[in-house]
């Protein structure tokens, strides 16, 4: 199980940088382009959604690959 | 009663009331939004007037783990009870004032500043408040009943929904459309008031938590539970795994199943409002004995496999579920009364000009099965043709017979006996996971967190992702093309369904099972 946790880890933190971008890129950034009515979901995913997700999964993810994890 | 030993369902009820007053004062917010939004911002533009009330709704929700963070250190520094007097006053405080607020009409841009200010309160307030109730609880309860003791506070939360619900209809009940548009929604948030200083009599009374007593005689609270908690590696990664293996999925499940099932129901489905809340508060009541039925089965079997399988349920079932309130509610399922279609025009000065007409148009269906239908299209045609013409603002309201209403009391009731599988453990699954110096900072975190943002905002980007598929399709129907999404409807569900996917893997791989606790 602790080795399933490492292999894990790689992909909570594959999956939080991909969440970020995504969330930027691909959804808030055509959101702010439009403005209007689309500034709060725009706000929510740049300000909220990204970095939480992004910068939360990372550490989760380099917690479990480093063996923090383990026998827990 | 500080000389003699208080009883656990003393403290339990006191803690769970005000805990539930609380959410009620949390949720009428959310309630009202749609009088709010006709209130406290500029009525020229309606549908951003309303995504403003939205936005401020949803800065309540955002900044829950910064109140987690102020009150969950205060509450390890200087104790539980101290602690959750303060939010308990800071949150029936913000939530009277809100009733007090001038319109929009009256003060201008300070009504939605004010409106905003005191929403932030009662976020930072809540914030504060659930963690330091199921700590208290927790701390009094005998660790081998743990699950059944704060499974109860686990309740409050759904009851005051329902009750916020309640006391909507009922004020609504006593007077008319206009009175309650005009003045009535007032009521709900100036009798917080009243909840707040009958929860403040029972809760003056309360003794400190005696783990937390036991603690500070032995000189082993924290100095810096901030630092302890987060600054920890140690600490930290339960944190962690707090938010992304249990309160990210029970969150989401929680909002899905309760706030988004209202949303759903009147925005995408276009169910009467009435009828709408009827069945929510239906179901909610008929679901809410699980609470306590799972946190004491979890008391026996494990908080774990409770948590996930509930969580591990709804991802499957949300779609069928969903699909199934609105295939029970769309007319196109039904066979129109033959005759009965109604088309009324009427034409008027439009009340924001003297010169522009305003062009409103309802009609209105009878279904064989009793349903009926009432479209009501308002369209301002502006004296000056050059102009571009604003588009028309059409609402639809669907009412259905009691057959279907049962129908979907019956899916509100699959989805909240989800969301009593999730939430039912969890408050003793956080506080068994932290040390009791820190334990109010480090569980309020990951749970507001999870639940606050997470689950918060769930109705707000689900209704949008909704939207966009909508829009989608009728993109690729004016180009001739096939439509993108065959169920647009259900295109909300994506961001629950890959969230507590994630959740389910992490909490299953990671979260150890045992069933005895500490």
């Amino acid at each position: 199980m602790n080795a399933i946790k490492k292999i894990l880890g790689l992909i909570w933190i594959a999956l939080g940088v991909s969440a970020g971008i995504y969330l930027i890129y691909f959804q808030a950034v055509p959101l702010w382009e439009k403005g209007g009515n689309d500034l709060v979901p725009a706000i929510i995913y740049t300000f909220v959604l990204a970095p939480l997700i992004s910068i939360g999964m990372s550490v989760f993810g380099y917690y479990s690959v480093t063996g923090e994890f383990d026998n827990v | 009663m500080s000389q003699k030993k208080q009883s656990l369902a003393y403290i339990i009820s006191a803690s769970s009331v005000g805990t539930l007053i609380e959410w009620y004062d949390f949720y009428i917010f959310g309630s009202l939004a749609t009088v709010l939004s006709t209130k406290f911002f500029p009525t020229d533009n309606p549908t951003a007037a309303f995504l403003n009330t939205l936005a401020t709704f949803a800065a309540g929700f955002v900044v829950r783990p910064f109140g987690a963070l102020v009150f969950g250190r205060l509450g390890d520094l200087i104790g539980r009870k101290y602690t959750f007097m303060v939010t308990l006053m800071l949150m029936g405080g913000a939530t009277f004032a809100i009733g007090l607020v001038p319109s929009y009409a009256t003060i201008g841009g300070w009504a939605p500043f004010l409106v905003l200010t005191l929403r932030l309160l009662q976020g930072l307030a809540l914030g504060g408040e659930y963690g330091g109730a199921a700590t208290y609880v927790a701390e009094h309860s005998p660790a081998e009943r743990r699950g059944f003791f704060t499974s109860w506070i686990q309740t409050t939360a759904t009851v005051g929904l329902v009750i916020s619900l309640g006391v909507i209809m009922l004020t609504r009940s006593t007077m008319s459309k206009e009175a309650f548009d005009d003045y009535g929604w007032r009521i709900p948030f100036l009798l917080s008031i009243v909840m707040v200083g009958l929860s403040f009599l029972i809760r003056r009374n309360m003794e400190e938590s005696p783990m937390f007593e036991k603690a500070k005689k032995e000189g082993t609270t924290s100095t810096n539970p901030l630092k302890e908690s987060f600054g920890n590696k140690l600490n930290l990664k339960f944190v962690l795994l707090a938010l992304f293996g249990a309160t990210m999925g029970q969150g989401l499940v929680w909002y899905t199943g309760q706030f988004y099932a209202q949303t759903f129901l009147l925005k995408i489905c276009n169910l009467d409002d009435i009828q709408t809340n009827t069945i929510l508060v239906i179901g909610l009541l008929l679901g809410t004995p699980l609470f306590i039925f799972f946190g004491a089965l979890s008391d026996k079997i494990g908080r774990k496999g409770i948590m996930l399988a509930g969580m591990a349920i709804a991802v499957f079932a949300y779609r069928p579920i969903f699909d199934k309130m609105y295939q029970t509610v769309s007319v196109k399922n039904k066979e129109v009364v033959a005759g009965s279609e109604k088309i009324e025009e009427t034409r008027a000065l439009n009340t924001k000009s003297t010169v522009d007409s305003l062009v409103t148009v309802t009609t209105t269906r009878t279904y064989t099965d009793g349903a009926t239908y009432k479209k009501v299209s308002k369209l301002v045609i502006l004296a000056d043709k050059t102009a571009e013409a604003p588009k028309a603002d059409v609402k639809e309201t669907i009412t259905i017979n009691d057959s279907d209403k049962w129908t979907l009391i019956g899916m509100v009731f699959l989805l909240i006996s989800f969301v009593t599988m999730a939430y039912g453990p969890i408050a003793a699954f956080l506080v068994e996971l932290f040390p009791t110096k820190i334990r109010y900072t480090s569980m309020s975190l990951p749970y507001h967190i999870g639940n606050g943002i997470f689950g918060g905002l769930m109705p707000a980007i689900a209704t949008f992702l909704v939207t966009t598929a909508k829009d989608a399709n009728k993109t690729a129907e004016e180009a001739g093309q096939a439509a993108t999404y065959a169920k647009p409807y259900l295109e909300g569900l994506n961001y629950p369904i890959a969230l507590v996917t994630v959740c389910v893997i992490i909490g299953f791989i990671y979260i150890k099972g045992d069933k005895k606790h500490a």
